[in-house]
């Protein structure tokens, strides 16, 4: 482990302060929130961070729920959302998402921004045996182009990187159309989370569009989303504690025995919390039968790349729509 | 009189220790004045480096970095434990500049604090210069093990003629993957010395063989090293041997002239202890259309380093379980740049029955015959490899009571013919066998004047519950009430007992207790002219102390002793999403006589899901280009949790009283309830889809 300082600010704008710069590997100050993640980064060497600015008790960890929506604040742990009653009402996707995520122990601890931004899993990412990680030391290659890909990505893939991004919060906010509010040194703003996390390309090292000194404040869900039959699945390697092999995060409105309106995000294949507009659009007007499902999941497939071990993820994820659509749509 | 205690349901004597953290693990002693250590590992799977210690060096609170080039030439004597590779050297830490692993040691930093430690640890700087290695085994070729290839290769009647004749034949190859025991505790040690005497705080499962490899790597008289190691926090098989980390936190602390301790961190546990190997197998059965068996042919290859022929019993139940004359196994290794495999859990017997009852159950498949019937039409009435009889055997009865149990009879042997919603069901078995294992064991029991009894014996309680079970046993000997009897475990100080692995520490370790309990009774109430125990020790008013050394006679030649079991499950198979759930398990035992029930069930429980994640989730997933384990850690290595262990969990010991296997008449538990799960597992799912994996574990991708 780096020998670090911790630095625990007063209050957010002494946070800031710092310029701590979340998801980049050569950031010489990074934020600590929860520490589920960054703790296994930190003791891996992964993460050689001088100095980490905590933000226990200078962020917001409020859960409201108004006329606008639902605000998260970023410092409400994932065990308080998932169990708020007005969240398992009116946004059980969410509930879903996060129950299905983790341990009761971890999600205690971990917070939504936190979450949000967790690093990949990837294994060539998180051993640093491993010198070729174009996440971890950009120009050095991806190990996991031709190894032991089962895990990685086939959505948004690049030659520089295959990773996948972890969080099953993330996706099923992208379904929901949630944003982040920011707060830096400039000021606040607002960005989709669809727009949060970057791809790949040529630059892996960069997975967010937070700027130095940046932070997540809140996550907030517009009200339209309320209401929708939704259902997260999760298919994985056992039944709790792990992560997806691939999740499809889906809230759609009925319309008699056709679907109105459909929203569908996947994780597990994605190099970022992947939303399907060419999905939704078929699955929009479509009877909700067997074959039409089928039919519109197909389009998930689109510009899928799989290496190999991974191959299975591009079939397993359009079943897995098929079926979180059945589920919900089966729902009162 | 007291009741009789051995058979009864006794609830943990330790448990209150464990569940309230009192109990000390070998990485909690309080040990003053202790440093800590760090190592750096191999980051090449062949080659020779080049260290530059510097930047270590001039790290805060360093105290020293031991490299091939600073360290003690370390005499290495000879030394070969019973779990040590019979042909090859153990790993030589520090020694020269060679690496063959991944992972192995290279460097050991010594500093005031573990993260000063591990910081030095991550800024020493290696240079490698890469050679040629084998990481991949599918481009390894295969060889008989050292020795008379006739202890590899074994052939009775005329199995190839026999299996080409045969009108029904089943021939499949079964691939298991590596696993890593992955006990929640990792390994620690603490070294302190003091001159030339050392003391270990130790994880292991063998106090005295720890003191005499290091005391042999050291160069110093086994008495010359105390191991302690009162609590193992799991181990199956990963705590037999003394791993090189022990070598290296005494040397740390022989150079630093400081207690040391060392405790590997997860990551290190995939490198710096063993696995169970990565087996490939062709299984070949031959049988006549009433399911008689006329050809096995059985083979397959392992995984072992360079430098150590690793071998388990592989093909060893093949021999004797099903009655068939012809019969061939073949047992190869494929010698490669990785550190040495060990016994995991079922050591051999759980990896072969994956193959053999596999092809059982392809057989029944192609034979249209119910599973069990198949093996009951072959069920040998003595060992035919062998060629004696078995002291007991319950195969029969174990059918009998789990299929019964179970529900079996109900079974439509249609695959896909069973559904609950979107669920596919699957009702799968197979048979289960360990061998019984006894060896020379010693105990000392201490009657006091006050009425209590001190029991000692130097053994192991790795979870299996040694603590509980021997003092019941002491105690139902000496005619005392539990709580008056302590027994104490785990210090080469005490009696010699035998490794803590084979299942066989209630036959060796209890027949010492009980006789020399049997001992110490029958002293006082001599000495005392009493009949009663308490009343003996109340009127002697001294120490009443008798030792007894158990060792087993000529049973060996003359019985075939063995477990037997059988294991029937259902599953729930997803067949859109590939999940599978296993639902219930029924596992039936004949095991000999049970010590303690409740233990015994928690133990065969405790098997079975590790059964389940041998079946569908364990994989130690090495790249194959350069040998590194990717998912060296516990987010991406899954073993099953509680959601994954059925609601429905039965076990069944049946009735077995066998007079030739030992003193007590057990013949142990720990590892028998692991074999035969993953096969039962992989035969219901193809009950329960049609579809036949032949490569564990069986994740959703195979299942589409």
């Amino acid at each position: 482990m780096h020998p670090f300082v911790l630095e625990r600010p007063r209050d957010l704008s002494a946070a800031l302060s710092f310029g701590a710069q979340a998801g980049r590997n050569d950031a010489p100050v990074e934020y600590i929130a929860g520490g589920t993640d960054m703790v296994q980064l930190l003791q891996e060497y992964v993460r050689r961070p001088d100095r980490l600015v905590s933000l226990a008790g200078v962020l917001d960890d409020g859960i409201e729920i108004g006329s606008q929506g639902l605000r998260l604040g970023a410092a409400a742990t994932m065990a308080e959302v998932a169990t708020h009653q007005a969240v398992v009402e009116r946004f059980p996707l969410i509930s879903q998402a996060l129950l299905n995520s983790a341990s009761p122990q971890v999600r205690n601890q971990a917070t939504m921004g936190g979450n949000l931004l967790q690093r990949t899993r990837c294994p060539y990412f998180r051993d640093v045996g491993y010198e070729a990680c174009n996440k971890r030391a950009p120009g050095s290659g991806c190990a996991a182009l031709d190894g032991e890909n089962r895990w990685h990505a086939v959505l948004g893939t690049s030659d520089d990187c295959i990773a996948v991004h972890p969080s099953d919060l993330a996706v099923a906010l992208v379904a929901l159309d949630a944003s982040v509010e920011i707060r830096g040194a400039g000021g606040d703003r607002s960005v989709p989370l669809s727009d949060l996390h970057r791809l790949p390309r040529d630059t892996p090292h960069l997975e967010t569009v937070l700027e130095p000194g940046e932070v997540i404040t809140a996550i907030t869900v517009p009200a339209n989303a309320a209401g929708l039959r939704s259902h997260y699945l999760k298919v994985r390697d056992r039944a709790s504690f792990e992560f997806a092999v691939v999740a499809a995060a889906v809230a759609i409105e009925m319309d008699g025995a056709r679907i109105r309106q459909a929203r569908v995000a996947l994780g597990g294949v994605g190099t970022k919390p992947w939303r399907l507009p060419n999905v939704e659009a078929a699955l929009a007007g479509a009877e909700f039968e067997p074959a039409a499902l089928r039919q519109a999941a197909a389009l998930a497939a689109e510009g899928t790349q799989g290496r190999g071990h991974n191959d299975f993820k591009i079939e397993l994820m359009q079943r897995a729509i098929v079926r979180a659509v059945e589920i919900a749509g089966a729902r009162a | 009189m007291t009741a009789a205690l051995i058979g009864k349901s006794v609830s943990r004597v330790d448990g209150r220790l464990k569940v309230t953290g009192a109990a000390t693990y070998a990485a909690e002693f309080e040990v003053p004045n202790l440093a800590h250590a760090a190592v750096v590992r191999s980051i090449a799977a062949n080659g020779r480096i080049a260290i530059d210690t510097a930047k270590a060096e001039r790290a805060p609170g360093v105290i020293a970095v031991v490299t091939h080039r600073n360290a003690p030439r370390l005499a290495y004597q000879p030394h070969k434990g019973l779990p040590d590779a019979a042909v090859g050297e153990r790993l030589h830490v520090l020694q020269d500049d060679r690496v063959n692993h991944q992972g192995q040691p290279i460097a050991l930093v010594v500093a005031e604090t573990l993260e000063q430690a591990v910081y030095a640890a991550q800024v020493v700087r290696v240079t490698y210069r890469n050679e040629a290695a084998a990481t991949d085994m599918e481009s390894v070729d295969p060889v008989l093990p050292t020795g008379k290839p006739a202890e590899w290769e074994i052939r009775r009647g005329e199995p190839d003629s026999a299996f080409e004749q045969a009108e029904f034949r089943v021939d499949q190859t079964y691939v298991i993957p590596r696993e890593n025991h992955n006990p929640i505790e990792m390994f620690a040690t603490i070294a302190s010395w003091q001159d030339n005497s050392l003391t270990l705080w130790d994880k292991t499962q063998w106090v005295h063989n720890v003191a005499e490899e290091i005391a042999a790597v050291f160069g110093i008289a086994a008495d010359n090293v105390r191991v302690i190691s009162p609590f193992v926090g799991g181990a199956f098989g990963s705590g037999l041997r003394c791993w090189p980390h022990v070598t290296l936190a005494a040397l740390g602390a022989r150079v630093a002239g400081r207690p040391v301790k060392l405790v590997l961190s997860r990551r290190e546990m995939y490198y710096g202890v063993g696995y169970r190997p990565h087996t490939v197998q062709r299984a070949a059965l031959g049988a006549s259309r009433d399911g008689q068996l006329h050809a096995i042919r059985h083979e397959g290859f392992q995984e072992t380093s360079t430098y150590e022929e690793f071998t388990e019993a592989l093909l060893s139940a093949t021999r004797f379980l099903h009655s068939c004359p012809n019969v061939h196994t073949r047992h190869r290794i494929a010698p490669m740049n990785v550190h040495t495999p060990t016994y995991m859990r079922a050591p051999g017997e759980a990896s072969g029955m994956y193959a053999l009852e596999s092809a059982m159950d392809e057989l029944a498949v192609a034979l249209n015959m119910d599973p069990v019937e198949l093996r009951l039409r072959n069920e040998p009435d003595r060992d035919e490899f062998k060629d004696l009889p078995f002291s007991s055997r319950s195969t029969k009865e174990c059918y009998r009571a789990a299929a019964e149990r179970f529900g079996w009879a109900q079974r439509n042997a249609a695959p896909r013919s069973m559904r609950d919603g979107r669920w596919l069901i699957g009702w799968g078995m197979a048979s289960a066998t360990y061998p019984m294992n006894y060896a020379p064991a010693s105990a000392l029991a201490r009657l006091l004047p006050d009425g209590t009894a001190e029991v000692m014996s130097a053994a192991s309680d790795m979870g299996p519950g040694t603590w509980t079970s021997m003092t019941q046993v002491a105690a139902d000997t000496l005619g005392l009430p539990i709580e008056r009897v302590k027994f104490t475990l785990g210090d080469t100080r005490l009696p010699r007992a035998p490794i803590h692995g084979g299942s066989m520490t209630m036959a060796s370790v209890g027949s010492a207790v009980q006789a020399a309990c049997r001992k110490a009774r029958d002293e006082a109430l001599a000495r005392a002219d009493a009949n009663e125990i308490e009343e003996a020790m109340k009127r002697l008013g001294q120490v009443i102390e008798a030792t007894a050394d158990v060792a087993p006679g000529d049973e060996t030649k003359r019985f075939s002793m063995h477990a037997f079991g059988a294991v029937f499950v259902e599953v729930a198979v997803d067949p859109d999403l590939g999940e599978t759930r296993v639902r219930r398990m029924v596992g039936a035992y004949g095991a000999g006589r049970v010590v303690n029930p409740k233990i015994a069930r928690s133990q065969c429980i405790g098997g079975m899901i590790g059964g389940i994640g041998m079946a569908l989730m364990e994989h130690s997933v090495v790249d194959p280009r350069n040998g590194r384990v990717t998912n060296a850690n516990l987010a991406e290595y899954a073993v099953p949790v509680h959601a994954d262990a059925p609601p429905v969990m039965d076990v069944i010991f049946v009735d077995e009283h066998d007079p030739h296997v030992n003193p007590l008449g057990v013949k142990g538990l720990g590892e028998i309830a692991l074999v035969g799960v993953a096969p039962a597992i992989a035969n219901a799912i193809f009950h329960a889809t049609g579809k036949r994996v032949r490569e564990l574990p069986i994740t959703p991708d195979k299942l589409l």
